[in-house]
């Protein structure tokens, strides 16, 4: 092969390289291991983790049934290993496969349209705040403190970037204070951020805040971080939301300690054209037949540079693909059953926690699958758990100063009754 | 083919869950419930036959050779796929109290140094997830440090080759953006950036090796005259598969930088995603990194918030199970791997380059890095890049990058990576000259291409003017 | 190239036409920037009523693979928009300096329209462009 490029050693290949940069000494990097001992290096790191029994945290994360069809799916290599479908010819599984994901996200969430995912549902917000902005051409947004903590600070981080002001709206008993909003939302107001159910896992009155919103020209933007709710309960799209932005994990993606995760993006149809990310639509080819394509792509950075509604250049095909395969295996029926198990184990765990001495009520609220409670001590409460090899609540005074002895606690289909029980005996 | 919601029959289902062992809440109010919701309905049997026969209509680097120029479409180990299936690693959660992961932790701080060392820059985030992302993270950065300096610098510069993702970077951040040209070597010229420069640029955004596959000789200039203005550099770390274990970015100036990890680290595409593009800054610029960062304390590890942070770009830690595919990579190659590496890839982009040479139009006739830039120049008949590549497809091959980078008209950005034969390499060029030669007797038989995919040239056009972006059930 | 650039038209650098009829002047694209940008999808219009100086970004044509910002060739206020280019983006390619025009303005600098360029000044200037 040198002999064809004409010269008679690699080196001559990098000789352009200025001398001073070439280094001259190797990488002090650990001796390259085989297979076997990689293996075992990685155990060995697995296992300096505590093993956790059992697990009821949530919080933006949640542990939930993933059907063995998904990961028979998604570890097939001609999905994993290809790239982004920029040559539609190829890649018709991956088009039809997001194309099949758009239309059962905009099913699930009752929005028109709904792009083939972003990073998470953290950066899915901050977008949707960026979008509102572009479409009003106002320069403020009101935040509901009921947005998950994380969230919001990537909102703000975002959103300080841009030049946007990002105003915070209070809570009232946990909800989004109605009257907090009122005196926050002015004609520069470009939308509402609410978070449903939010992170005390208590359900919002999206009705009520949309029409707020938009009595003053503003749009209503509504965050679903639990996704599974919506197997129970009525979609944004039906509260006349204009984006809801969510977190798709819940849905057939592992928790893997916090990544990768789904980031989904979806809006009313007058504002497509103002959608970030990637989108893919139907057509036909030459012949007639139906097909899949990328579409929309004037919007992106690789055309519209500098104009791009956003700088985002990929999307997390792979972890939408578990998603869909998720939904289309477990189907309405079944999500909605995973849902029903996942609310009654929370209102279950809920009462029993509440008949032992020491807790109380934080709030007083209808919640979906978590929910906050007052104990004597929080890390007493933890460390008990976690003696018994078991994790949760999160505490919340760390985000929330005045719940300084509160804990969230969440339970999905995952955490049986015999779990429960077995937690509130430790508690006892 | 059809799609999965004609093949759904009412009251069918992929699998089952439990019956409730607690009694049913029924706390939630009534109004707030939901009655329908079109998901599919499907036996787990339709539904796996349905995703197979999806899954073999698709091109993956398990399938073919993918030379995209930039993209690094190199073979990823399987070895990783079941290291980042470990439950202890699947299972955890993220707001798990640091003592409990003690592994997770010492493998993100594990990541981060090998990442330093590799790359000559002080410290990492792995937040980002994806290069655009790690670049809106940097930018983010030098507006803050500006900022807390009292310094109104509101300008970015880039060159005209650059990928997209930079300017739109930079305007997500309130930044204008100036284009520089490239001169006839497709390097920036220094002259020219000391002319464009002012006390009001904040940084120079640049790729290096470019996305001409070029290793920017005067980069040591470049550097210098940003820094000697005040200003900062930024370095799109794409093209870092050609440098490893050669030079570090931190030595060419680079005050800040990305890498992609699902390119140079091998972690999978997936299709379009997940990545991970973690963002690297020199020491002066690691307390504005986003929160929080791991650090080795005695024995253990534990978060650290920097003084000056500007926030977080993300929930939680990162795209965790790259990182695990990620650091194994780097343990199963060491230093002197890492280095066969960039020398395999350099090494392959050549050979293919002067394979082609003769009946190709090459951009940019020097040596090249890990990728090199053709032309459609050369090719009878009208025949386009685009054509090009849509025959390509009949012969097994995913086709290079196309119409990237803009300054080279009929652009095709060729990158074989270090992981192909030489046999393939030599297909892959008989491939192209026999196209070459089909584009002169039979150029209809090219314009026409692809023949034997599951769908012939798709209508881009009714796509964009009459988007369908969901499938509706015909009435 | 498919269409005449009528003479009784003035051209601006950015490849707008503008034809001025008592005061008011109608504008859209050329057919060199129709042939460049190929198969047009989609245009976002200007709103009616909005002031404008000449060279403000007005306008924005999109095909598949690029995008074009489009200028004012002259200052003024946006009086009318082409309604149909919503449903039917694709006449500026078929017809760029009759059914595809874009907007009207009803200019208040009558000196701008001079500094414009006339077809032959114009013609030279595309040749120039594309060396």
């Amino acid at each position: 092969m040198l002999k064809t490029i004409g010269v008679s050693a690699v080196e001559e290949l990098f000789a352009d390289i200025p001398a001073s940069l070439v280094l001259d000494a190797p990488l002090r990097l650990e001796p390259a291991l085989t297979e076997l001992a990689l293996t075992d290096y990685f155990e060995t790191l697995a296992k300096k983790n505590t093993a956790v029994r059992s697990s009821f945290l949530g919080a933006g994360c949640y542990r939930h049934f993933i059907p063995a069809a998904v990961d028979a799916v998604v570890s097939r290599s001609e999905f994993y290993t290809s790239y982004t479908p920029y040559q539609p010819e190829v890649s018709q599984g991956n088009l039809q496969a997001m194309f099949e994901y758009q239309t059962m996200i905009c099913e699930l969430t009752g929005m028109h349209t709904v792009n083939a995912s972003l990073y998470d549902g953290a950066t899915a917000l901050a977008e949707a705040a960026l979008m509102s902005v572009r479409i009003t051409g106002k320069t403020e947004v009101v935040l509901s403190a009921g947005v998950h903590p994380q969230y919001r600070e990537v909102v703000r981080t975002y959103c300080r970037a841009a030049g946007i002001d990002v105003k915070e709206a209070g809570l009232t008993h946990g909800l989004t204070a109605q009257g907090s909003v009122e005196a926050l939302v002015t004609e520069n107001t470009a939308c509402v951020l609410v978070q449903n159910p939010n992170f005390f896992g208590l359900i919002e009155d999206l009705a009520v805040l949309s029409g707020q919103a938009h009595s003053m020209n503003a749009l209503c933007v509504a965050c679903v971080v639990e996704p599974t709710s919506l197997g129970l309960l009525k979609p944004p799209g039906d509260f006349d939301v204009d984006i809801t932005a969510a977190e798709g994990q819940s849905l057939g993606n592992t928790q893997s300690f916090g990544g990768p995760h789904l980031g989904i993006i979806g809006c009313k149809e007058e504002y497509i054209r103002r959608l970030p990310g990637r989108l893919v639509g139907m057509t036909t080819d030459t012949k007639g037949r139906r097909g899949f394509v990328l579409t929309l792509q004037a919007r992106e950075q690789h055309i519209r540079r500098q104009s791009a509604t956003s700088n985002i250049c990929s999307n997390q095909a792979l972890c939408a693909l578990a998603a869909a395969v998720y939904l289309a295996t477990v189907g309405f029926k079944g999500l909605r059953r995973a849902a029903l198990l996942c609310t009654s184990h929370a209102a279950y765990l809920y009462k029993g926690l509440l008949s032992l001495p020491g807790f109380g009520k934080a709030f007083d609220a209808p919640f979906y699958n978590e929910f906050a409670v007052r104990c004597r001590d929080t890390n007493t409460v933890r460390r008990k758990l976690e003696r018994a090899g078991i994790l949760g609540g999160l505490p919340l005074g760390d985000y929330y100063p005045e719940l300084e002895n509160c804990l969230l606690f969440c339970a999905t289909e995952c955490n049986s009754k015999g779990e429960i029980d077995f937690m509130l005996e430790v508690l006892a | 083919m059809k799609t999965v919601f004609e093949k759904s029959l009412s009251g069918l289902t992929g699998t089952t869950l439990p019956d409730l062992d607690v009694p049913e809440n029924r706390d939630l109010p009534a109004g707030l419930l939901r009655r329908k919701c079109a998901l599919p309905e499907i036996t787990e049997g339709e539904l796996i036959r349905h995703y197979t026969a999806l899954s073999r209509r698709n091109l993956g680097v398990d399938n073919a050779l993918y030379p995209l120029g930039s993209c690094t479409m190199k073979y990823n180990p399987k070895v990783h796929e079941k290291l980042a299936g470990i439950g202890a690693f699947r299972e955890s959660h993220p707001f798990t109290p640091a003592h409990m992961v003690q592994g997770n932790l010492e493998l993100i701080w594990e990541l981060e140094r090998a990442l330093c060392e590799i790359t000559g820059m002080h410290a990492f985030s792995l937040q980002p997830s994806a290069g655009a992302h790690g670049e809106l993270t940097g930018l983010m950065i030098i507006k803050a440090f500006f900022r807390e300096r009292g310094e109104e610098r509101d300008t970015i510069i880039t060159p005209d080759s650059s990928h997209g993702t930079n300017p739109a970077s930079a305007a997500m951040c309130g930044f204008k953006t100036i284009t520089l040209k490239s001169n006839p070597q497709g390097e920036l010229d220094p002259a020219g950036l000391e002319r464009a420069i002012t006390e009001n640029t904040a940084g120079l955004m640049l790729t290096n090796p470019n996305t001409l596959g070029l290793f920017d000789t005067n980069i040591l200039t470049l550097t210098e005259i940003v820094h000697r203005k005040g200003g900062l550099v930024y370095g799109d770390g794409a093209n870092a598969n050609a440098v490893l274990g050669v030079a570090k970015f931190r030595d060419m100036g680079f005050d800040l930088m990305h890498l992609n990890l699902h390119k140079t680290f091998s972690t999978p595409h997936g299709g379009g995603g997940p990545g991970s593009g973690p963002l690297g800054v020199s020491k002066a610029l690691r307390e504005y990194l986003p929160a929080p960062l791991i650090v080795k304390n005695g024995g253990g590890f534990e978060f650290y918030t920097p003084a000056h942070s500007i926030g977080r770009v993300k929930a939680f830690f990162g795209n965790f199970a790259i990182f695990i595919r990620a650091l194994a990579y780097i343990r199963s190659l060491g230093a002197e791997g890492l280095k066969q590496v960039s020398r395999a890839a350099v090494l392959n982009a050549n050979y293919l380059r002067t394979l082609l040479e003769k009946d190709f139009n090459v951009a940019y006739k020097t040596a090249c890095k890990h990728e090199f830039v053709i032309d459609d120049s050369t090719l009878p008949n009208g025949i386009t890049a685009m054509d090009l590549a849509k025959r390509l497809l009949d012969f097994g091959f995913h086709p290079p990058t196309v119409y990237f980078p803009l300054i080279v008209k009929g652009a095709l950005m060729i990158e074989p990576t270090e992981t192909e034969s030489k046999e393939t390499l030599d297909l892959f060029a008989r491939t192209l000259k026999s196209i070459k030669q089909e584009a002169d007797k039979n150029p209809e038989l090219v314009k026409g291409a692809p023949y034997s995919t599951p769908v012939s040239r798709l209508d881009e056009v009714t796509a964009a003017r009459k988007p369908v972006l969901r499938y509706r059930k015909e009435e | 190239m498919a269409h005449e650039n009528p003479k009784d038209l003035r051209y601006t650098e950015s490849h707008e036409w503008v034809k001025s009829e008592g005061g008011v002047c109608t504008c859209g694209i050329t057919d060199h920037a129709q042939e460049a940008l190929t198969d047009i999808v989609f245009v976002e219009l200007p709103e009616t009523g909005k002031e404008v100086a000449q060279g403000d970004q007005v306008a924005v044509v999109e095909s598949v693979k690029s995008v074009s910002d489009i200028y004012a060739p002259v200052s003024g206020r946006i009086i009318e928009t082409n309604k149909t280019l919503e449903s039917s983006p694709e006449i500026i390619n078929k017809e760029p300096y009759e059914g595809g025009w874009i907007f009207k303005i009803k200019s208040n600098k009558n000196e701008e329209l001079d500094s414009l360029m006339d077809k032959t000044a114009y013609e030279k200037h595309v040749e120039e462009e594309a060396h």
